[in-house]
């Protein structure tokens, strides 16, 4: 029965109400404040994030840990899942909001409502990661997308900013009605939008007809936000014309948004219809690997070569669809030291960037060992953690999503995945090569502030220091999805 | 069976022509009264010489010599205009004015149609008024009709934000969207009408639905003295006398609305069993006149506002108190303190 | 026979039949026509008779709010704009080789989702009789109830959206120009015509011999 809003309700989403007040208030902050003083929202976000964290957490340790809070007549869901894609969220948007700080400043381009949109769309986030309706879970979509549309648009008197977020646009509202159309298919079957009726629903009908036919609409929209191919022309135009925070954004908290939401869709929602749409998913999973890899060895934009080498990360993600319940959880696993390798790697970029130069052409990124040895090894550990070479934590993420789909006997699979992700492997040498063997074109130093640089540090060295914790992490994604 | 179908229909016709014709000939008096009215104001005669069978009558037939006047005279198409639409837009303009009369009770159950979202109903069609202006702007391919049909498009989707509030505060208050009952809830006397504890709405509502139908002070639409006559400059003959019509009509629905919403529509302001304060739809022509006069004495009284005054004071004065006073009239509604009463 | 022609239900269906190709053949229009004018105005009519199809499933709040929403507020708008563009119409000069290859793939898909929805589809679809809700029954309070109830997280979460949206279009549009000179009202109304607008300044007469210069 329908009930009214009660307090008690309110306790569980009380995360995401941290943020959206956050969000509220550096808006209102942004007003008051000048490009310079801009400090002073960077830490408002940051310190409404840290409060955030630190409910999820207590959520998270209290009476509910394993159990799943189902709020809001069935729009909303607090589960394990929930609680662990957040907190990555967290981190990787605390990432975020220094490096931005740092590039908004170099640009001249420093106002309040940069971070302000990317609260809204980190609330939009935290939504699809907890959303149990199919209404929650696209108003949660539309809420990230809105904010990434203006934010990729955000550097207004550029023409390569304006254009990449046209195209941005554009293509996402033709997703998005994609979506909702797929959508509204399977509410036609079923008769419910919630997502464990859904799923009693599949289970108990035998005309999968019209459910498969909004599976297909579901999967394009799915698809074309995680930016997977073939629905992936957006990402290497829109990554390379936003400017570098909002990359820096975009490359990484939505992606896990986009698991969370294919989690809850595909495997939770659309559970009986699995044999349809891990055809599908191979497919699609393949052919991001291969598109990927191969595109990204032409290109001499680093930015763009980033896009590329996203679309075949999110493949690999995808990979691990295919394998199951153990599969799900390579996935999971994958995609948080994905966003964590990605944020690490358009810092980066930032970081070499400065005041009226953009260190966007690998060129840029010459002998740079002579200019700054220590961020020459960052770059390295995240490069290379990126290509997966062992021992760092972007290898162990590959190897378990092959283990997953090995073990499910997806032996051809996993070896064109391996062939693909080596041949992927000489882009990413030949920033290392350009690093350590090329003659420096500019003696540029780096200029970044002190806090910057060591937070920089420390999120490549979250490379090879994760690895003491790979067990514990993995156990979480397990159990995250067992308790789905 | 059949039978039944078809007296239905006739029915309904029939209904409709009796809200129709009168409120023609009430618009044709209207212009007659706001000259007359005026005039008055300003120590003038206004019309006064135009009678029937010799007989002066105080000008009466004003209004009819002016229509036949504007039926006869030639409907002038501006060059490289696009006729379809340049005669779609008074079409428009007048439909759009008249549909809205379906829905407004002129006495208990003395309804054309007794809708249950009749304010939504309103709101809607007093909304698609705007396209009459923008396409007659647009269809005579001039640049005044352009400018008038701008100005006054912005006007309208200003205002209306403000007067749709407004009447928010009126369906909490009432609890309703059906317009019988909005009426229906402030029985009880004068006491009991809605713009005591929703006067800040009121008072905006009537501002609104002044400058909704672009008339003074917010006629900048048609500002003679800048815009020559804004989006009907290239109309005349019988398209032009449509637009009169819409205009008009608009005024009376405006006046009639804020009476209804606000004054207890056909309700008596006395309480008892006399004969006054029986409920009459006398009542209702009584507050709908005197509202239509605070239309005619506004033309008289105030210059006209310039735009970016009128924007303003859409903008950030009325739309803001009225969210205010849609809080205050929620809240009231929830906690129902004592001392209100009701 | 002749009762069903004139039974409410056969008008019903025909009203249907006749909105949905209006709808259909609106949105066509909206695609198709040169004149950007015209789609706006071929869109108005769409949504039109998009209301007209919710007014016979007896949701006439919804079929309201459509019109007054998007046709009085949000397509007056978007005319407003096109109005100001001032945009050139295009000669027709015929199909682009895309629009020849875009319309193939378009036939090619509709065909096979005819051939695969008529086969398999039509059965399983529900063949109720038309919504028919007992006398009495209010839409309004229908959609108010399960939006403050069941959806009021999807609600709030809409309400998010449109200021994310309103901040975006702030952020992106609003340019401040130096040389604007802000008018003031409040200190407008308070400036009085004999102290504040007007002052007496006492001047030499200028002599006029120099008036022409020397050209």
């Amino acid at each position: 029965m329908n009930s009214i809003l009660g307090w008690s309700e309110l306790t569980p989403i009380l995360p995401e109400l941290i943020i959206l007040a956050t969000a509220c208030i550096v808006l209102v902050l942004g007003l008051f404040t000048s490009s310079e003083k801009g400090g002073l929202l960077v830490l408002t976000s940051i310190v409404g994030v840290v409060f955030a964290a630190i409910t999820t957490a207590k959520f998270h340790m209290g009476d509910h840990e394993l159990t799943r809070q189902v709020l809001f007549n069935g729009n909303f869901v607090r589960d394990y899942m929930g609680d662990i894609l957040k907190i990555a969220v967290y981190a990787v948007m605390l990432f975020v909001f220094i490096y931005s700080k740092q590039y908004l400043r170099d640009k001249n381009i420093f106002k309040g409502e940069f971070f302000a949109l990317m609260l809204f769309g980190m609330l939009g986030i935290m939504i699809m990661i907890s959303g149990y309706n199919y209404i929650t879970l696209y108003l949660g979509l539309e809420l990230l997308a809105l904010s990434s549309y203006a934010l990729v648009a955000y550097d207004r008197d550029n023409m390569q900013s304006n254009e990449s977020a046209m195209k941005y646009f554009i293509l996402g509202a033709i997703a998005s009605g994609m979506l909702l159309y797929g959508m509204s298919m399977i509410y036609g079957a079923v008769g419910t939008l919630q997502i464990d009726h859904v799923a009693l629903q599949v289970s108990n009908t035998n005309n999968t007809m019209l459910l498969s036919f909004g599976l297909v609409f579901i999967m394009v929209g799915v698809a074309f936000k995680l930016g997977a191919a073939p629905f992936h022309m957006w990402v290497p135009d829109v990554y390379q014309g936003a400017p570098t925070a909002t990359t820096l954004f975009i490359s990484s908290a939505p992606k896990i948004a986009a698991f969370a939401f294919a989690i809850r869709l595909l495997a939770q929602s659309l559970e009986g219809l699995f044999d349809n749409w891990q055809h599908i998913i191979s497919v699609i999973a393949m052919l991001s690997i291969i598109i990927g890899n191969l595109f990204a060895l032409q290109q001499d934009n680093i930015k763009r070569l980033f896009a590329y080498s996203t679309i075949s990360h999110i493949g690999f993600m995808l990979l691990g669809f295919v394998g199951g319940i153990d599969g799900y959880a390579a996935s999971m696993f994958y995609i948080i030291t994905y966003a964590l390798m990605s944020v690490a790697g358009f810092g980066m970029i930032i970081i070499l960037s400065c005041k009226g130069f953009e260190a966007e052409k690998i060129s840029d990124f010459k002998g740079l060992n002579q200019r700054n040895a220590w961020f020459a090894f960052m770059m390295l550990l995240i490069v290379a953690s990126m290509a997966g070479f062992p021992p760092l934590i972007g290898f162990f993420s590959k190897l378990v999503v092959l283990k997953a789909i090995v073990d499910q006997g997806y032996y051809v699979m996993a070896g064109i995945a391996v062939v693909f992700a080596v041949i992927g492997s000489f882009y990413y040498l030949k920033i290392i090569k350009v690093m350590y063997f090329d003659e420096s074109e500019s003696d540029q130093e780096i200029t970044a502030g002190f806090d910057v640089k060591s937070i920089l540090s420390f999120n490549a060295l979250l490379q090879l220091g994760l690895l003491l914790f790979i067990p514990s992490i993995l156990s979480y994604c397990i159990k995250a999805i067992e308790t789905l | 069976m059949i039978g039944d179908q078809v007296w239905l229909l006739f029915w309904t016709l029939i209904k409709i022509v009796a809200i129709v014709l009168p409120l023609i000939i009430v618009v044709a008096y209207l212009t007659y009264a706001e000259r007359r009215v005026i005039g008055f104001m300003q120590g003038r005669m206004g019309p006064n010489r135009v009678g029937l069978f010799g007989f002066k009558l105080w000008g009466l037939a004003q209004p009819f010599a002016d229509t036949v006047k504007l039926l006869l005279k030639e409907i002038i198409f501006p060059a490289n205009a696009n006729k379809f639409l340049f005669l779609m837009a008074p079409v428009i303009t007048l439909a759009t004015a008249f549909a809205a009369w379906a829905v407004v009770p002129f006495s208990d159950g003395l309804v054309l149609a007794d809708i249950n979202a009749g304010l939504v109903y309103i709101l809607a069609m007093t909304s698609l008024g705007v396209y009459g202006v923008i396409i007659a702007g647009w269809a005579s391919n001039s640049k005044y009709a352009l400018l008038g049909a701008l100005r006054s498009a912005a006007q309208i989707v200003s205002y209306e934000i403000a007067m749709g509030f407004a009447l928010v505060g009126v369906l909490i208050a009432s609890g309703s969207l059906n317009l019988s009952e909005i009426v229906n809830s402030q029985s009880g006397g004068i006491g009991s009408w809605f713009f005591i504890p929703l006067f800040p709405l009121f008072i905006i509502y009537f501002i609104s639905g002044v400058a909704e139908t672009n008339r003074a002070p917010f006629d900048v639409a048609e500002g003679e003295s800048e815009i020559v006559a804004g989006f009907h400059v290239e109309y005349s003959g019988a398209a032009f006398a449509l637009f009169f019509l819409g205009e008009y009509a608009n005024m009376i629905m405006i006046s009639a609305l804020t009476a209804i919403m606000f004054m207890g529509g056909w309700l008596s302001p006395f309480t008892g069993d006399s004969l006054i304060a029986q409920p009459s739809i006398l009542w209702f022509f009584m507050k709908t006149g005197f509202f239509l006069l605070l239309y005619l004495w506004f033309r008289a009284t105030f210059p006209r506002y310039r735009y970016d005054q009128i924007m303003r004071l859409g903008w950030k004065i009325f739309i803001p108190i009225t969210i205010v006073w849609i809080m205050v009239v929620a809240v009231i509604k929830v906690y129902k303190p004592e001392w209100i009463g009701g | 026979m002749l009762e069903y022609l004139v039974s409410a239900e056969f008008y019903q269906i025909m009203l249907f039949y006749v909105y949905s190709f209006i709808l259909l053949g609106a949105a066509m229009a909206v695609v198709t026509m040169r004149n950007s004018i015209y789609s706006a105005l071929f869109l108005i009519l769409s949504f039109f008779s998009a209301a007209a199809l919710w007014l016979l499933l007896e949701a006439e709040f919804l079929a309201l709010t459509l019109v007054l929403v998007y046709v009085g507020a949000v397509m007056v708008l978007f005319l407003f704009v096109i109005m100001m563009l001032d945009i050139k119409v295009k000669p027709n000069k015929g199909m682009s080789s895309y629009t020849k290859v875009g319309l193939f793939v378009a036939l090619l898909m509709l065909v096979e989702m005819m051939m695969l929805l008529g086969k398999k589809l039509i059965p399983a679809l529900p063949q109720d009789d038309l919504v028919k809700h007992i006398k009495g029954h209010s839409n309004v309070k229908e959609v108010a109830e399960s939006l403050y109830t069941q959806y009021v997280l999807p609600f709030e979460l809409a309400s998010v959206i449109l200021l994310v949206a309103i901040v975006a279009a702030i952020l992106l549009t609003l340019r401040k120009r130096k040389d604007y000179n802000h008018v003031k009202p409040e200190s407008q109304v308070h400036v009085k015509a004999t102290n504040n607008r007007m002052r007496v300044v006492k001047m030499e007469a200028e002599k006029g011999n120099d008036i022409g210069g020397d050209s």
